[in-house]
């Protein structure tokens, strides 16, 4: 056994090519997305067209799926020589949201692809000897920090509330699935009823909790704002209003339509609570390719936000927005639209100002409550989902989904197995002959 | 004498493990106190249920002993769940005793390769850490390459009834205490389980009008598909309830159990294995029910399921008669308890080999488990490994996306055990996949490539092959936009359905197109499943050193430096299966190991 002692480096697993943001949250100057793996020249091919030079950043004009994407640099650098010894690529996007979400999209969306777990791309590392094997000692500690710190830190974060959550309803669902694996495995007791009336309700009660937790607003907000965004055709006044809810002239305004060819992002506080404005560029159809970036981004903008002012024609506006009737001053039928203001008289601002503030207080985390991040929520939507098959009368797929949405909870909390279960299940009947 | 494999205890394990190494071409001994005792039933006369029917049907997926002996054997069969879906139906049977033994001592004396040899084993011979042969009691000497343990309870057995105990496995035989001795001398550790058995009553002094009976179920499937028909008399079972008056007597007299009074040391389970735990642990209850279940077609005595019992003989014979139809029922042998020790099973590689004696390996009780199909499971494991061994060729491992006997493994060399190891269908994460009726299918490939199927076997699992391609066929076949197989995945197109589709079906025959009803019905679910098992294949595949030590390893909690250490998993995904070994923990390890071997 000791001449298998090397870990094998070609494992299924690790022929995957995985991807994830490698820099900060955005907003920020730039955005850089490590990808690793077999794949890794496929996806460069694929966004800029063909590989640029090795170890040389290059300038390119990304698309995904035909869509301009950003002009970013890349870089690839082919294995073994790279960080983790395979072939890597790496974006330097423009670190906007939308733009960093739509490349994540993109990527996702590639066959072989998939989002890297906690930790991989320095497990790969080591796994491909691309590290220092003196410096081996000291990554066990450095990964613990990677992972397991991270998911602790998360949850102090949340003084602990998130995962008394999450362990209120792991504990229930372990009941659950008791009730149903009891069924399963001791049918022919007589202790074991087929399943409990009240498992239907139980069940419901558990899926309506954790559908709350998801619709309520994510703790992101808190940090990065609340995202409002400002759209409608060019010339609507969309700069001119940004401009005035900052205070400050953050987007050049002119008379020219199309001025505004990028998403201007500016975090302002109204009332004491946090935005990010979003202006972008004013939507039409063109033949100019930079301005149909910016008519992409800012389509992707409006799929994004939490608020949505809409300066164009009210009949158009998109589900949800706030219609608005801007340049007051210069006449105009204000009809179906909610509010009218107009940055020259400053008339109607207070009103938006105040409906923004009445807005945003529902779109934010309330204190005391328990806010979940992306990641949370990735896994409790994941548990939510699978639990959308644990009340179908073929009991053997009830358990199954039981047992997903236990192992999608696990991710936010730790482990609970089957022993776990077990417990629950002895612990609940009278079995044994 | 010499041979290549001595296999020592002539249970259910040990029977089994004999016949596998002997259908891989091993000569193999198989040392019994008494010839008599082979193939004995010596709790309940059952085999099979649920997730124990699964390990049934996979041990004759291999060609197994136990099967085929049931079927020889059954006086009553029954499909546990008939109701719900395939991956949880347990065939269960009662077995007649005589006939059951009957049945082994045919099959184990028509195997090529196999000696029976009566004597008590006394000591395993030994090279340093090497197992060379055994010396019996009585001075002959047997040597070997490689010796199967296969115990059961008599490794420092003790029996209790009530108040009073005595060394033994079961009533009327001794138990291996000397071989216990060597154990410990040897490092292997030990510890103590305790199980029961209910009193055996006269059936002839039941009052069987009064209840309510269970018949055997009328239908035409067997334990193994080499089974061609049912061939035994069929005898019904009846059922009974404790009430008010037995929990009172049993209440009143638990100081005079030995499970209560601290006479036993033993761990016991968390399910309820004594008639006093289910009254003591679960007392709101009013009733429990009580399964009278025949013996024997020619043998009056009747087993009553679910009043295992250590309490003295007075208070047994109480208990029984406070029951309904049993208010002048004799008692043939009252209950006991038996306590016994029983290796911790980490100690053990997957091939069931210890990991640190050469050509020792350990099969059924002696490793915690209970259960007859249990016990055979690991008797087959550890047959067909040291005849690998043996033979010098790669060890036959199941896991758990493969089998139940691969679930079983895992979490005993894994996780060791804490009350008697009984399986369970809630134990497989993969169980969609793992019915007790695509068994064969699952498995007996794998099988033919051990060289462990005889001929017949072989034939008879091709014919079931080309009959289920001939079905698939025909479930390709489209009627509007879909196909049948489609079709199949709706519950209400059963077999009858299918048959009203396309009449051809009505030639296959019942358990082949019913197996391909449920293959395709579960499918979706099972494609979804691959991902998972796909990387648990791939973190099966990066070795652990075997020398690594957990303690010099950083960032690990105690708790996980000390089950690492008992289990010494070989791959990243065994340390993955751990409890509590975290994502992070397998990183910080493999790094360590990496370090180690540069």
């Amino acid at each position: 056994m000791e001449a298998d002692a090397r870990p094998d480096g070609e494992g299924a697993a690790l022929k995957d090519t995985i991807y994830a943001l490698s820099s900060g949250a955005p907003p920020a100057g730039v955005a850089i997305i490590r990808i690793s793996g077999p794949r890794a020249a496929d996806v460069l091919v694929a966004l800029g067209r063909r590989l640029p030079e090795p170890r040389v950043a290059t300038f390119r004009k990304l698309r995904v799926d035909g869509e301009p994407l950003d002009n970013s640099v890349i870089l690839w650098l082919p294995g073994p020589k790279s960080a983790t010894g395979e072939d890597v690529a790496e974006l330097h996007l423009h670190g906007g949201r939308a733009v960093t979400a739509r490349a994540l999209a993109g990527l996702g969306a590639m066959d072989g692809l998939r989002e890297a777990r906690p930790g991989e791309f320095t497990r790969r590392s080591f796994e491909n000897g691309a590290l220092d094997l003196s410096e081996a000692e000291g990554l066990g500690d450095l990964l613990m920090a990677e992972t397991e710190g991270q998911r602790r830190a998360a949850l102090a974060l949340m003084g602990g509330r998130l995962s008394r959550q999450v362990a209120d309803w792991q504990e229930r669902l372990l009941a659950l699935a008791a009730q149903i694996e009891a069924a399963l495995d001791f049918a022919d007791e007589d202790d074991v009823a087929p399943v409990p009336a009240d498992f239907g309700e139980r069940l419901a009660a558990l899926r309506a909790e954790m559908a709350a937790a998801l619709a309520r607003p994510p703790a992101e907000r808190l940090k990065d704002g609340i995202r409002i965004v400002i759209a409608g055709p060019p010339n609507a006044g969309k700069s001119s209003l940004l401009n005035a809810l900052a205070e400050r002239d953050a987007a050049i305004v002119t008379d020219v339509a199309g001025t505004t060819r990028d998403l201007v992002e500016v975090p302002v506080a109204i009332g004491g609570l946090p935005f990010l404005l979003t202006d972008t560029a004013g939507l039409r159809d063109t033949t100019d390719p930079v301005e149909a970036i910016g008519v992409a981004r800012a389509q992707a903008a409006v799929a994004g936000a939490d608020i949505l002012l809409w300066l164009g024609p009210p009949d158009e506006a998109p589900d949800g927005a706030v219609r608005i009737h801007a340049k007051a001053d210069l006449g105009g039928a204000a009809g179906g639209a909610e509010l009218a203001t107009s940055v020259v008289t400053g008339g109607g601002l207070g009103a938006l100002t105040a409906l923004l503030q009445t807005r945003a207080r529902t779109l934010l985390p309330t204190e005391g409550e328990v806010a979940l991040n992306a990641r949370h929520r990735a896994a409790i939507a994941a548990g939510a989902e699978a639990l959308g098959e644990a009340g179908s009368p073929d009991l053997i797929i009830a358990a199954e989904a039981l047992r997903a949405a236990r192992s999608a909870l696990d991710r936010v909390t730790g482990r609970a197995g089957v022993e776990d279960m077990l417990d629950a299940l002895f612990g609940r009947f009278c079995i044994g002959k | 004498m010499e041979f290549d494999i001595i296999v020592i205890g002539g249970g259910h394990a040990g029977t089994e493990a004999a016949a596998a190494a002997a259908r891989m071409g091993a000569a193999v001994a198989l040392v019994s106190f008494t010839r008599a005792q082979i193939g004995s039933m010596s709790c309940n006369p059952a085999m099979g249920g649920l997730g124990k029917g699964h390990l049934i049907r996979e041990v004759d997926a291999f060609d197994g002993l136990i099967a085929r002996a049931s079927d020889h054997a059954a006086i009553h069969y029954r499909m546990l769940n008939a109701s719900k879906g395939a991956a949880v139906r347990g065939p269960r049977i009662q077995a007649d005793r005589k006939r059951y033994k009957a049945a082994i001592h045919a099959l184990i004396g028509a195997q090529d390769g196999l000696t029976m040899v009566e004597g008590e084993a006394s000591a395993l011979r030994l090279e340093g850490r090497r197992v060379t042969g055994l010396d019996l009691a009585d001075g002959r000497m047997l040597s070997a390459k490689a010796v199967i343990l296969a115990t059961g309870t008599f490794l420092g057995g003790k029996l209790h009834f009530g108040m009073t105990n005595c060394a033994g496995g079961r009533v009327g035989e001794r138990a291996a205490t000397a071989l216990a001795g060597q154990l410990r001398a040897l490092g292997l550790p030990l510890a103590r389980l305790k199980t029961g058995t209910p009193p055996r009553l006269d059936g002839r002094t039941i009052h069987w009008a009064a209840l309510e009976r269970q018949e055997s179920d009328g239908q035409g499937w067997t334990m193994s598909p080499m089974s061609e028909r049912r061939v035994a008399p069929q005898l019904f079972c009846a059922i009974t309830r404790t009430n008010a008056r037995t929990h009172a007597i049993i209440r009143e007299n638990l100081d005079r159990s030995p499970l209560f009074a601290g006479e036993i040391s033993g761990v016991g389970p968390r399910y309820c294995p004594s008639i006093e735990d289910k009254v003591h642990r679960f007392g709101d209850r009013d009733g429990h029910q009580i399964f009278l279940e025949p013996e024997g077609v020619d043998d009056p005595a009747i087993y009553p399921n679910g009043i295992s019992t250590s309490l003295p003989t007075d208070v047994q014979l109480a208990m029984v008669r406070s029951m309904a139809g049993l208010e002048r029922a004799e008692i043939l042998q009252p209950g006991y308890a038996v306590e016994y020790d029983h290796v911790d099973p980490r100690i053990l590689e997957p091939s069931l080999g210890v990991r640190e004696v050469e050509g020792l390996y350990l099969a059924g009780q002696i490793n915690g488990t209970t259960g007859y199909e249990e016990a055979a499971a690991q008797g087959l494991v550890a047959g067909l490994n040291a005849a690998a061994w043996v033979r010098g060729t790669a060890p036959i491992l199941f896991d758990r996306s493969d089998s139940y006997i691969g679930v079983m493994v895992d979490d005993l060399v894994l996780q060791g055990v804490t009350e008697p190891y009984r399986m369970l269908t809630a134990r497989a994460e993969y169980r969609l996949r793992l019915r007790a009726d695509n068994a064969a299918a699952r498995l007996t490939p794998k099988a033919i490539d051990a060289g462990c199927v005889s001929p017949e076997r072989e034939a008879h699992f091709a014919a079931a092959q080309r009959e289920r391609r001939h079905v698939e066929r025909l479930l390709a076949r489209r009627i509007g936009k879909q196909s049948l197989a489609e079709r199949i995945r709706y519950p209400e197109t059963d077999a009858g359905a299918l048959i009203a589709l396309a009449p051809e079906f009505a030639s296959v025959r019942p358990e082949i197109l019913e197996e391909a009803v449920q293959d395709h019905r579960y499918a979706p679910y099972v494609a979804r499943q691959d991902d998972e098992i796909s990387r648990l294949r791939a973190d099966d595949a990066v070795r652990i050193p075997g020398g690594l030590d957990y303690a010099l390893v950083p960032g690990l909690s105690n708790e996980m430096t000390e089950r690492l250490s008992a289990a010494r998993p070989a791959t990243l995904g065994a340390a993955s299966r751990i409890r509590g070994v975290t994502p992070a923990a397998l990183a910080a390890i493999l790094v360590h190991a990496r370090r180690k071997a540069a």
